[in-house]
């Protein structure tokens, strides 16, 4: 078994309604109550039930999950070489921007990694020159050319 | 099915703003919405379901947090795969255990040579590597390089915000 850490303490409902509610909410008069009768619970004790695992941050959200390209807008995976005198300062100067939406350090000599998520498609190249004159590095950029299908399943 | 360019109308857009933070969690969730974005119930679900139909929704429910969860590893993996393969192959690892996201990027030559990016979460290191390892024998000899970027730090993560 692989070791865990600081893992939520959940319940056999807990894990159920992760289980089986990260899609396919319905849509009808009584949402809760249709998807609180397939876990075997009502609809006031999965309301309760969601309201604590976003409370504490299990849930980081319930609801729709939009994808930002269909309305029009995109993401873009972006990174840069950061020489590591600068590195915090670069950080701070990416993070600046509201359109970086995620930033992540990683192991490579392309060692900061961020996403940049627009309105428009022609904010992206703005946004990239940018981070280019504030911090005089290239940016290198990731679009996606092709998606895959990703099925569902993370378990608890 | 719509184009992917398609903007959203100004109701799709109240309708986003309004559930962006999450939906209402009373027991007639459809009918608050509907008086918040100042149209009938019957039309917040019509046009919640457009948008899952063209893709402008993924999916609507729980969306855990995989730190939480215990998935506190998250290796990038990217792969130089030979072009002709592609196509199958991304399919097949999109499938996989443990595989978030996978899309074809492009190269970076020399620097970087990897055309395919799954993201990989485990409860550690170790699971993460072995789920890499699985990939790496799916893709055979296609694969000419291989490399997993793991996260050593969050810098910012504020997710997505459409202006109001």
């Amino acid at each position: 078994m692989p070791e865990r850490h600081a893992v939520a303490d959940l319940d056999e409902l807990d894990r159920a309604i992760i289980n089986r509610l990260q899609g396919d909410f319905p849509l009808c008069d009584e949402p809760y109550a249709e998807a609180a009768r397939e876990l075997g619970v009502d609809a006031g004790t999965l309301i309760e039930r969601l309201r604590k695992m976003l409370a504490e941050g299990v849930l980081t959200r319930f609801g729709p999950m939009f994808q930002v390209e269909r309305m029009g807008g995109r993401y873009l995976l972006a990174a840069m070489a950061v020489p590591e005198a600068h590195y915090d300062a670069v950080a701070q100067q990416v993070n600046a921007l509201d359109e970086v939406a995620h930033n992540y350090r990683r192991e490579h000599e392309l060692n900061m990694w961020f996403v940049l998520a627009v309105e428009t498609p022609a904010a992206i190249a703005d946004c990239i020159a940018r981070i280019e004159v504030a911090t005089g590095l290239k940016v290198y950029a990731f679009p996606k050319q092709r998606e895959f299908f990703v099925e569902m399943k993370l378990t608890v | 099915m719509n184009a992917p360019d398609d903007g959203l109308d100004e109701y799709d857009r109240r309708l986003v703003l309004a559930t962006q933070g999450g939906l209402p969690l009373v027991e007639r969730p459809y009918e608050l919405l509907a008086e918040q974005c100042g149209m009938a119930a019957e039309e917040v679900k019509r046009r919640l379901q457009a948008m899952l139909a063209r893709g402008v929704i993924r999916r609507m429910g729980a969306v855990p947090n995989h730190y939480a969860l215990g998935y506190t590893a998250n290796g990038m993996s990217v792969w130089d795969v030979d072009d002709a393969h592609l196509a199958e192959l991304g399919e097949r690892i999109g499938r996989l255990p443990g595989v978030t996201h996978c899309y074809e990027r492009p190269r970076h030559l020399p620097l970087w040579p990897y055309n395919l990016f799954a993201m990989l979460h485990g409860h550690d290191r170790a699971a993460v590597l072995a789920q890499a390892e699985e990939i790496r024998g799916l893709l055979g000899s296609a694969c000419r390089a291989h490399n997993v970027l793991f996260s050593t730090r969050i810098l910012k993560k504020s997710g997505l915000r459409l202006a109001t």
